[in-house]
């Protein structure tokens, strides 16, 4: 089976959710690669929207994070300060699946403002959603995003949602209960922060994808591992998995 | 006590220019059809307060009927940018729009403290985050107890909150199911509420997991079939996927914008 960029951060993506009991999704890619991951790595995987659903199994992928399949198939419905506050805030979930417009190298998240120059007004990005206490009260974060220089930059225009701060030790001052993002997959590879550094560094990279094409599609001067790895092609499981998913 | 008027008598009778207006609905029961009626109407002024503005509030904007905005996500779920929503930001048209920004926590709770006739609420939120330098309703408050230094989001009271349901009985109880969102908090949270509803029924038969605005604590119902669409009424109808991706070519342009909205708001009552 052939396979495009995009599905390969999408398998990887689902594939970063082994072991995860609870995943609280981001609509998009997040929720694309969460939904995969119930259909192969992670069965029992428990899918949480914001809008208020504890469990959903949708057949197909959702447009929007209210698709009336997301309640139907929930486990239990609830409002959304019972979500937030009850579940999120509490710290019941596991992971936190996030994508972001930009991201630095201590995976912070700018969804807000971009600068566009002193004469030109800000672009108008749709804001924090449920991002920054997401990113605050998981346990871990994965993110997943298309690489690109627009979108890993050197220094955030805005931080809506705080990762690593500007560094080691930064979440725990902060008073950040969670690991923070762990892992960021990508069209080009996998990117982990390192836990001396809390910086991203480059670990893998996807079958036919150079460390050069990575390093010059990343806004700072991104570090790689030792020993940069190479992911696993997808398997034609994953692909049918995701093929089904996406008919409508 | 719930009156049972037409909507455009209800919404001649609870919103008014200047104020203060939240319209509910996460994702599901979204009240397009109030806010329709509210743009026929042409009342402008309006602070728009809403989690999710939408489609709903991306009309209102580009119409030109709201000064201020006050949310926490301003996109077109699963398909993009809000065009209105950002040319008002952007470049002022048809007017500037003020923001008060926050994240989906801090609104959930700031509706919470409304309801609860609370000046504020406490959550661990927005540390490190940008947003509290951009909002004056974001602050801190020390625990009295333990010392922990909290989160503070002043309480949101619309003057009018509207939320759509899927109905009400004769006396105005009302009934609505499914994804129930943020829609008893805002509702409890406003001087005045408006529910626009599928269907009026002589009882209420009890639903596992519905929630019911008893009709002393609204004041407005009207009989508005299919008033959600393009989002949806879990039982009734379902989400129009089809058209918020139609949404994104109509909203980029502002003549398009302005021609759909004349075909199908102004000059369909």
């Amino acid at each position: 089976m052939n396979w495009t960029p995009d599905d390969l951060m999408t398998v990887n993506a689902a594939r970063a959710l082994a072991g995860a009991g609870t995943c609280f999704v981001g609509i998009g890619l997040p929720s694309a690669a969460a939904n995969l991951a119930r259909r192969t790595i992670a069965p029992d995987l428990v899918l949480i929207y914001e809008s208020g659903t504890l469990g959903s199994k949708p057949t197909t992928l959702p447009l929007s994070i209210g698709d009336g399949e997301l309640a139907d198939t929930a486990d239990a419905v609830i409002s959304v300060p019972e979500i937030f506050n009850y579940w999120l805030q509490a710290g019941r979930i596991d992971v936190g699946f996030l994508g972001a417009a930009q991201v630095d190298r201590y995976a912070n998240i700018n969804t807000t403002v971009i600068d566009r120059g002193p004469d030109r007004p800000e672009g108008r990005l749709p804001g924090a959603g449920g991002a920054p206490e997401i990113a605050a009260s998981c346990g871990k974060v994965l993110m997943v995003l298309r690489h690109s220089r627009r979108n890993f930059v050197e220094k955030l225009d805005f931080v809506t949602t705080v990762g690593h701060g500007s560094g080691p030790g930064d979440r725990a001052r902060l008073g950040l209960p969670g690991a923070g993002p762990v892992t960021v997959i990508t069209d080009l590879g996998v990117l982990r922060a390192d836990p001396e550094t809390a910086e991203l560094v480059l670990t893998e990279v996807h079958p036919g994808v150079e460390v050069e094409q990575v390093v010059e599609a990343t806004g700072w001067k991104l570090r790689t591992a030792a020993t940069v790895g190479v992911t696993a092609p997808p398997t034609t499981e994953e692909l049918t998995a995701l093929r089904d998913l996406r008919r409508v | 006590m719930a009156e049972i008027l037409s909507l455009q008598e209800a919404v001649a009778r609870l919103v008014r220019p200047g104020q203060t207006v939240a319209m509910e609905g996460f994702t599901h029961l979204i009240p397009f059809a109030a806010a329709h009626e509210v743009i026929r109407q042409g009342i402008t002024d309006l602070t728009l307060v809403r989690m999710t503005p939408d489609v709903i509030y991306d009309q209102l904007i580009g119409m030109g009927a709201a000064r201020k905005l006050v949310f926490s996500w301003g996109g077109n779920p699963g398909v993009g940018s809000l065009h209105r929503f950002r040319d008002a930001v952007e470049n002022g048209w048809p007017r500037p729009l003020e923001l008060d920004e926050h994240s989906h926590a801090g609104m959930a709770n700031r509706y919470v403290a409304g309801a609860s006739r609370l000046p504020f609420a406490v959550l661990r939120g927005y540390r490190g985050s940008d947003l509290p330098t951009r909002s004056a309703t974001i602050s801190t408050v020390r625990c009295p107890f333990t010392g922990e230094e909290l989160a503070a989001v002043a309480a949101v009271n619309p003057d009018v909150t509207v939320i759509h349901a899927q109905r009400a009985d004769r006396a105005g109880n009302v009934q609505l199911w499914g994804l129930v969102g943020i829609q008893k908090e805002a509702a409890l949270a406003a001087d005045r509420v408006l529910v626009t509803v599928e269907e009026i029924v002589d009882t209420l038969d009890p639903r596992p997991g519905a929630v019911v605005l008893p009709a002393w604590a609204v004041h407005a119902v009207a009989v508005a079939p299919g008033g959600s669409h393009p989002s949806y009424t879990a039982g009734y109808s379902v989400r129009d996927n089809d058209f918020y991706q139609a949404w994104d070519p109509i909203s980029r342009d502002r003549e398009t914008f302005l021609a759909w909205m004349r075909t199908h708001v102004l000059e369909a009552a």
